[in-house]
Formats: structure tokens, C-alpha cells, sequence
């Protein structure tokens, strides 16, 4: 089992786990605020956009070209932006901590 | 032979050369920006290209001699968007609720068991108006009995049947909204009236003036937009049965499917934005002053972006198409029309074998040299 912590745009900390699938799924599945998924996970909408703590950044790892194209001019995009429906749920980001963009 | 539910890209050229094609609007030329990434930086930039310019301007074509009432939060820049937005960001998301599916089910149900049992059906008037119509009542909150009042004003509700903007039409609308709200005073209810009714901005209660604005807002942006979409929709099943069968083989594609139906059909073709100052895109001049057009539809067939842009391939996974706008402005109305086309599909997949053409008219939009196909002025078909 792979544990992600969400931090929410009102300071609440929520620790989720889960095996497959990719964070936004996993995020929507523990109606986690903030997050939405609108457009299912295919990079469109930008309800799903997250900023990974510096710390975890070389886990989690920099987005596609073309997520990058989409966070770039989001409202709310930082050096650590990433939109977590192209993030999969594995081992390799086991305990990285996740803020819900606001 | 074309299939009759492909829709062409007329812009490509325009596209890839310039960047930019020019139409006149009623003498205030719009400048329209083609590419994805280009359409993705002025809708970013609402300093430079703003919404907030008189109303009715930032549409295309210009509502501004058929109306003075601002649109909210659709004609309002930050951050004063961002005030009105918030109060009904939870509203709008109201359609993920199980309930609503469940009562969207029972009408598309219904209604797709009606047009089972006729011979010929005129997809866009005894079907997607209808259906547009009742799932509306839904997004409101009222009876389901308004729709047949809303039914009945026909399928545009700023157009007569030319292409002409139509001010007496609008009339209708505005004085049906004037009314419900004077009800809403009266009777709070549930609905979306009482709801605004009761809200505040910056401390203050929202002015009747306002409340009009969002509701006005909710019935325009909703009409055409999803009866384009299902219209197309059924226009392609028809012709793809394939397509239909393959959803009802992996119903896990058929959120891929709705995202690519939107891109592929694009219902919005542009909206516009005032420029502020003196500026450029694809190093053309663009005056302060003067109108540019985020042209969705371009966008959404840049082949930079997407490979195969002019085919509908289904289950598309990486699919970042601006059908619903981009950034500041994005639709409020997503998750209605999603969750729309959802329960659309999965009635088609349960209920229906296959729908046959019968005949269809196309609607064609002009915009300077550029002929667009939108979808159907008519079209004929039999549910099987
Ligand atoms: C398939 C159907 C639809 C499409 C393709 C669509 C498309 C769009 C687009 C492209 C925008 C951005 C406009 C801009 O940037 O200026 C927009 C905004 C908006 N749409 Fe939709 N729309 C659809 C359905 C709906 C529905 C059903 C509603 C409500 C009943 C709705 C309400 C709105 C509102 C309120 C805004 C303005 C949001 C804001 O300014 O913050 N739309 N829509
Ligand atoms: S869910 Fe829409 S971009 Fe991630």
C-alpha cells in the first residue's frame, strides 16, 4: 500500500493509501476538498492540480510536456506544480505529502 | 462520401501560418487566435484581454444592441470574479450528487423510451431541446413542469430563426426571469432564485440587478452548448455503431469517450475578450480597444497537441482540450453537461440498437473566410 497525505486549502491533514490507479482517482475516492477531477483524468481541466512539498519533488518527479503546457499558465501554478491524475498510485511516492492547490 | 457526423477543421491553414484569422462582427472585427497555446495564454491573461467590457461584447456575435444586463460571473474580471464565482461554485457541482444522477437517469430513460417507439424524430427539437430543457430544472432546483415553458421558446433563445440576433426573444427571457425572481422574493424557496437571493458579496446581499445576471448567465450558456452536444452526439453513434458497442464492451471508456466527443464537437466555437492596451499575438497588432477571439474549436484541433486531431479516437487518454474554456472563465456548467452526456450514453448503451439517418440539414457558421460546420439546423433519424 502506497500512503499519500493530502493537505487541504483550510490546513487539514489527510493521510490516504491505496495500490493502483493515479492520485486524482484516489483523491475523489476520499473526497478529498479541492480536488474534483472534473474532466476523469485525461489533463484537461486543472481540478486536480497539487503542489508537492519540496521535499518530495524528486519522487514524485516533474510533470509531462504536456501537463507542463497545461500548468503553465494555470492561476495558481508553483515550481512544484503537478496535476495529480498523471500521477500513478506506486511504490515510488509512497509517504510524499500533497497540498490541494487553492 | 463524408460521414454526416464529421465536423472538418477549417482554420488549419490559418493556423499554422499565421496564427491568427480576421472576421468582422456587426463593425467590431475580432481578431481570432488559432492555436492551443496561444488561446491558452490570453484566456491566462485577463489583465491584457479582458471579460469585464461592455456587456454583451465579449460574445460573438455582439449582444450589445440586444442587451444591457452584465453577465455574472462570465462578464466580471478578477478579482471580483472570483467574489461572484464562489457563491455558486458548489451549486454548479450539485450534478455529481446521487441523487441528481438518479433523477437524470429517470428523465433521459423516459425520454429516450419515447423516441423508441416513433418513426422519424427531428434529433434537435423533439429530443436535445426536451432533454436540455428537463435536466435543466434539475440544475435549478424547480418543478419539473417549467420545462415545458422553456421547451416552448424554441431551441435559441437570443435568435430568431435566421441567424439574426433577435432582442423581442430576449425579452421573453428576461421578463420570465424578472418574474421567477419577484416569486422567489415572495416565497423562498430551494431554487437557484432563492439561493443568490440570499447570498452576499463583499457583506452586502446580491442586487436583483445581479441575480439576473447569473440566472440569465445559467440559461444562455446551458442552451446551445448542450443541445449541440447531444445532438452531434446521436448524429455520430448513428453513423459508428461500432463505437456505441464498444462502450457497452468497457463502460470504463466512456469518460475518455465524453471528453473527446466535447473536443471533437467543440460546441463553443469562441469567446471573445477586450484588449486593454496595445498588444500582440503570433506578432500581430492587436489595438487596445479592439476584440480578439479564443477560438476553442482551433485550439482543439492543433496538431501539436493532439495526434490525429481530426478523428474521434474514443478512449484518448492525454486529452487537455479547451472545450470548456481555460483558466479564469472555465465552464461552470461541466459538470452538469458530463454528467449529461453520461447518463446519455449509458441510456443509448442500455436502451438503444442502433439510430439511422434519415436526413439532416447542416448548420454552417461564416466567420470572415472561415466556414465552420457547427452541427445541424435538422436532422431526421430512427431510434431501433
Ligand atoms: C457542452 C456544453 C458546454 C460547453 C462546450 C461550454 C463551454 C463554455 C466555455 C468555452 C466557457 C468559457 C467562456 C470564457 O472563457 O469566456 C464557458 C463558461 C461558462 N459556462 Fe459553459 N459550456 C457548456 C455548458 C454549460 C452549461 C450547461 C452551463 C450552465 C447551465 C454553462 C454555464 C457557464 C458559465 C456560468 C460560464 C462562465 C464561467 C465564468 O465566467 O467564471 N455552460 N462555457
Ligand atoms: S482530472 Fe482533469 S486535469 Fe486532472
Amino acid at each position: 500500500m502506497t500512503k499519500i497525505t493530502f493537505v487541504t486549502s483550510d490546513d487539514n491533514s489527510i493521510t490516504v493509501e491505496g495500490n493502483t490507479g493515479n492520485v486524482m482517482e484516489l483523491a475523489v475516492q476520499n473526497k478529498i476538498k479541492g480536488i474534483d477531477g472534473n474532466c476523469g483524468g485525461v489533463c484537461s481541466c486543472a481540478t486536480c492540480h497539487v503542489h508537492v512539498e519540496p521535499k518530495d519533488w524528486e519522487k514524485v518527479g516533474a510533470p509531462s510536456t504536456m501537463e507542463a503546457d497545461m500548468l503553465e499558465f494555470d492561476e495558481k501554478v508553483s515550481d512544484y506544480s503537478r496535476l495529480s491524475c498523471q500521477m500513478k498510485v506506486t511504490d515510488a511516492i509512497d509517504g510524499v505529502v500533497l497540498k490541494v492547490a487553492k | 462520401m463524408m460521414e454526416k457526423s464529421a465536423i472538418s477543421d477549417p482554420f488549419e491553414k490559418a493556423r499554422l501560418e499565421k496564427g491568427v484569422g480576421e472576421m468582422d462582427d456587426q463593425n467590431d472585427p475580432v481578431t481570432m487566435v488559432l492555436g492551443h497555446k496561444d488561446v491558452r495564454k490570453c484566456a491566462h491573461n485577463w489583465k491584457t484581454y479582458q471579460s469585464g467590457a461592455e456587456p454583451g461584447r465579449i460574445v460573438i456575435p455582439s449582444e450589445v444592441n440586444i442587451r444591457d444586463i452584465r453577465q455574472i460571473p462570465f462578464e466580471v474580471d478578477p478579482p471580483m470574479h472570483g467574489e461572484y464565482r464562489a457563491l455558486v461554485e458548489q451549486w454548479f457541482k450539485r450534478p455529481l450528487e446521487a441523487d441528481y444522477q438518479a433523477a437524470l437517469e429517470k428523465q433521459i430513460g423516459a425520454l429516450v423510451d419515447e423516441v423508441l417507439t416513433k418513426d422519424s424524430v427531428e434529433v434537435i427539437k423533439e429530443f436535445s431541446l426536451i432533454l436540455q430543457s428537463r435536466a435543466l430544472t434539475l440544475l435549478f432546483n424547480v418543478p419539473f413542469s417549467e420545462s415545458e415553458t422553456w421547451i416552448s421558446w424554441g431551441t435559441h433563445v437570443f435568435r430568431s430563426e435566421g441567424n439574426a440576433l433577435d432582442g423581442d426573444k430576449a425579452n421573453i427571457l428576461y421578463n420570465y426571469i424578472d418574474n421567477e425572481i419577484e416569486k422567489s422574493i415572495q416565497n423562498p424557496g430551494k431554487d437557484l432564485y432563492s439561493v443568490l437571493l440570499a447570498s452576499e458579496v463583499n457583506g452586502r446581499k446580491l442586487t436583483k440587478e445581479e441575480v439576473k445576471g447569473v440566472v440569465v448567465l445559467t440559461f444562455s450558456g446551458g442552451r446551445d452548448t448542450i443541445i449541440n452536444a447531444v445532438t452531434n452526439s446521436i448524429a455520430y453513434f448513428s453513423e459508428h455503431p461500432k463505437s456505441l458497442d464498444k462502450l457497452r464492451k468497457e463502460p470504463e471508456l466512456i469518460n475518455f469517450a465524453i471528453e473527446e466527443l466535447i473536443r471533437y464537437f467543440s460546441p463553443l466555437t469562441q469567446m471573445g475578450r477586450v484588449a486593454t492596451e496595445d498588444t500582440q499575438v503570433c506578432e500581430h497588432a492587436i489595438k487596445a480597444g479592439t476584440r480578439i477571439g479564443l477560438n476553442w474549436v482551433s485550439a482543439n484541433r492543433d496538431a501539436s497537441v493532439f495526434e490525429n486531431a481530426n478523428e474521434v479516437v474514443l478512449d484518448r487518454k492525454i486529452n487537455p482540450h479547451v472545450a470548456f474554456g481555460f483558466g479564469t472563465h472555465n465552464c461552470l456548467g461541466a459538470t452538469h453537461a458530463r454528467q449529461i452526456l453520461k447518463v446519455l450514453i449509458k441510456t443509448l448503451i442500455k436502451k438503444v440498437n442502433s439510430i439511422e439517418i434519415l436526413d439532416a440539414k447542416e448548420n454552417i457558421e461564416t466567420l470572415g473566410e472561415f466556414k465552420r460546420k457547427v452541427g445541424f439546423d435538422s436532422i431526421n433519424v430512427k431510434f431501433n
